[in-house]
């Protein structure tokens, strides 16, 4: 409500995050042909989830969030993602436990229960997972809410009324300024900010912070897939070439080796 | 219920009972006003049964100034017209009345089209792209032609919308194609690219689909034979569908990079650098160089990042994916995210001073050195491409 000095902070914000192969780690086909490789395989915060908690973080350090809410749908292992994510910042979690592959539709669908629950104003996703780069679920989301969607931001404000927020977007043309309405989903874009390191001590006080366990079927929701995975493969290698000696010889082959000039 | 497909380009087909043959001769495919005919005739009784009859359909954005149909565009259509059921029916989105007419007379010259659809939004300007309203008229249009497929290209536009559009379906889309292994079987790159992931959609459908402009852009589009289709404006109904929505979103203002040189994503040649360069003063010095080649700039995030260029020059995993006939990487290590961005140029010469640098491993050309020495030596001794 208006007036009074507690009306600034209102805003409760929902930021989801995926536990994904870590961006360095090299990917390794399955000889099957069931998948990539996830054994032994060093996982993290997916870097765009990373981005949207630490917005969301900053959002309550501006006092325009009272509340920051990370949630991450998953195994058990998707437990210490929430917990990297309490450790920037977040006040307490979610957690959707699901060993099923879950494809965006079915993660929207989860969002909007727990969304339905939480009540945010703002909810942020990274604009996509490095794994599946599937770049779907925050539209998605917005879609199913009736919200409006604000995409692969570098820059958000939100304005003094909190009614509305100001989107920077990175498009194929360059940036584009959006105003929405609120309430909004808003995926990150890799300029939005640099996250922070969680410190030791952050790390020591997200222990106590609380961890909601949830299920799909207490949400209400089929996460039974549209899409099947027939198969994974590597694709054709590229064949490396030669380091050459000199300008000359650089120039020379691309004419009349390569036949590009 | 009646399934009417139309026949391939390879030759006469026979589907559920119903014989289509391919009319005229050689080469390409002949759309005769008969058989467009008697696919209206079949669309009116299968919608009466509830089934789907419209082959495809197209979502293609035109801007303003943009000189016709840009590189995603074309792909899209590509893709529709060599590999999706057909007729197939091209909505243009578009941010000018100008623009968009122009777009539809275009594609209304294309083999396999039906209908070009326009006037999407009453709003002139870029309001008339915004996802929250578009998404409630497409859906609304895919209500009313009830195609098989819906495809657009995989650019920030489509990125933005196809998914919203999906979402209202309740259909899971398939994103970032890069090759059609039939009507509901497709391939996509996951993990930056560093592994194929074949899929199969296995829902009620529609099936939406967007498409890697660098998969189908090289394929040539076929005209019509005979007379154009027919283009005409989006029903009242439809764009009536979008009113509500409008109220969400409102576009603000832009910052574009105006450049006479190609587009990146369909340039021939790519002169792209990255963190090595340390300024935006060197970057500069890559301009000449593409202006010679007659290219585009590129960067790696890196140089984005440290603001030497602007974040449209973006090219990798989560920038732009380009495939040009040459890719200069310029002081660009070779990062994983970046390769997802450009392994598929079909020739690529790294100029970098660390000879480990990961670039080299993909590249056919190599020069290890200074490139402040290099790139001056290169703009002198390279013929002027232009």
């Amino acid at each position: 409500g208006e007036g009074g000095g507690g009306w600034k902070a209102a805003m409760r914000v929902v930021v989801g995050i995926k536990r994904v192969i870590d961006y360095a780690a090299k990917i390794r086909v399955k000889p099957d042909g069931s998948g990539v490789d996830t054994a032994n395989v060093k996982m993290s915060m997916n870097p765009f989830c990373e981005i949207a908690v630490e917005e969301a973080v900053r959002l309550k350090e501006k006092g325009l969030a009272k509340e920051v809410i990370a949630v991450s749908m998953g195994p058990q292992a998707s437990q210490d993602t929430i917990r990297t994510a309490l450790a920037m910042g977040a006040d307490r979690g979610v957690h959707v436990l699901t060993d099923a592959k879950l494809q965006p539709l079915s993660i929207a669908k989860l969002f909007k229960s727990i969304v339905q629950r939480e009540d945010p104003k703002i909810v942020l996703l990274g604009k996509q997972a490095i794994d599946d780069d599937c770049n779907q679920t925050g539209q998605m989301l917005a879609a199913i809410m009736d919200w409006s969607q604000g995409t692969f931001a570098s820059q958000v404000a939100v304005a003094d009324c909190q009614e509305r927020v100001s989107v920077t977007r990175e498009v194929d043309g360059g940036l584009e300024t959006l105003s929405l309405k609120l309430p909004a989903v808003i995926t990150t874009d890799l300029r939005l900010n640099e996250p922070r390191y969680a410190t030791l001590p952050n790390i020591m006080k997200a222990k106590k912070k609380k961890i909601e366990k949830l299920t799909p079927e207490e949400l209400g929701v089929d996460v039974s897939s549209q899409i099947e995975v027939l198969s994974v493969r590597e694709p054709q290698a590229r064949v490396g070439g030669k380091v050459l000696e000199s300008v000359d010889e650089l120039v020379d082959k691309l004419k009349n080796e390569a036949g590009v000039l | 219920g009646l399934k009417v497909r139309v026949a391939q380009a390879t030759g006469a087909e026979r589907r559920s009972g119903k014989e289509l043959t391919k009319v005229g001769s050689s080469g390409g495919e002949m759309w005769s006003r008969t058989l467009l005919k008697s696919l209206r005739g079949a669309r009116q009784s299968s919608q009466q049964s509830g089934e789907r009859s419209l082959g495809t359909l197209c979502i293609v954005e035109a801007k303003d100034g943009a000189g016709g149909l840009d590189s995603a565009s074309k792909a899209t259509l590509a893709c529709a017209q060599k590999h999706l059921p057909k007729p197939f029916v091209a909505l243009v989105a578009s941010d000018a009345k100008g623009a968009s007419e122009e777009a539809a007379g275009e594609i209304a010259s294309l083999a396999g089209v039906e209908t070009v659809l326009h006037g999407v939004s009453d709003k002139e300007g870029a309001n008339g792209l915004l996802a929250e309203p578009l998404s409630q008229v497409v859906a609304a249009l895919v209500g009313k032609l009830e195609p098989t497929h819906v495809v657009t290209g995989s650019n920030t536009f489509g990125k933005n919308l196809l998914p919203r559009v999906a979402a209202l379906l309740d259909s899971a889309p398939i994103t970032d194609v890069v090759q059609v292994v039939d009507e509901s079987t497709f391939v996509r790159p996951i993990y930056a690219g560093n592994a194929l992931s074949t899929v199969k959609f296995v829902g009620k459908g529609p099936l939406l689909l967007s498409v890697r402009t660098t998969a189908f852009g090289s394929e040539a589009l076929e005209t019509a034979q005979g007379a154009g289709a027919e283009v005409a404006s989006v029903g009242a109904e439809e764009v009536a569908a979008g009113a509500a929505a409008e109220a969400l979103s409102e576009w603000v203002g832009e910052e574009k990079s105006e450049s006479e040189r190609p587009q990146l994503d369909a340039a021939r040649v790519v002169v792209s650098g990255g963190r090595a360069l340390k300024s935006k003063e060197n970057f500069e010095m890559l301009e000449k160089l593409a202006d010679q080649l007659g290219g585009a700039l590129g960067a790696s995030r890196a140089a984005v990042d440290a603001g030497m260029c602007s974040n449209d020059l973006q090219v990798g995993q989560t920038g732009k994916v380009v495939a040009p006939e040459l890719y200069l990487a310029i002081g660009i290590s070779g990062a994983i995210q970046h390769l997802a961005g450009m392994k598929d140029s079909k020739t690529i010469v790294a100029i970098n001073k660390d000879p480990e640098a990961p670039i080299f491993k993909v590249a056919d050309y190599g020069l290890v050195g200074d490139l402040f020495k290099i790139i001056p030596e290169l703009a002198e001794k390279l013929p002027s491409q232009k």
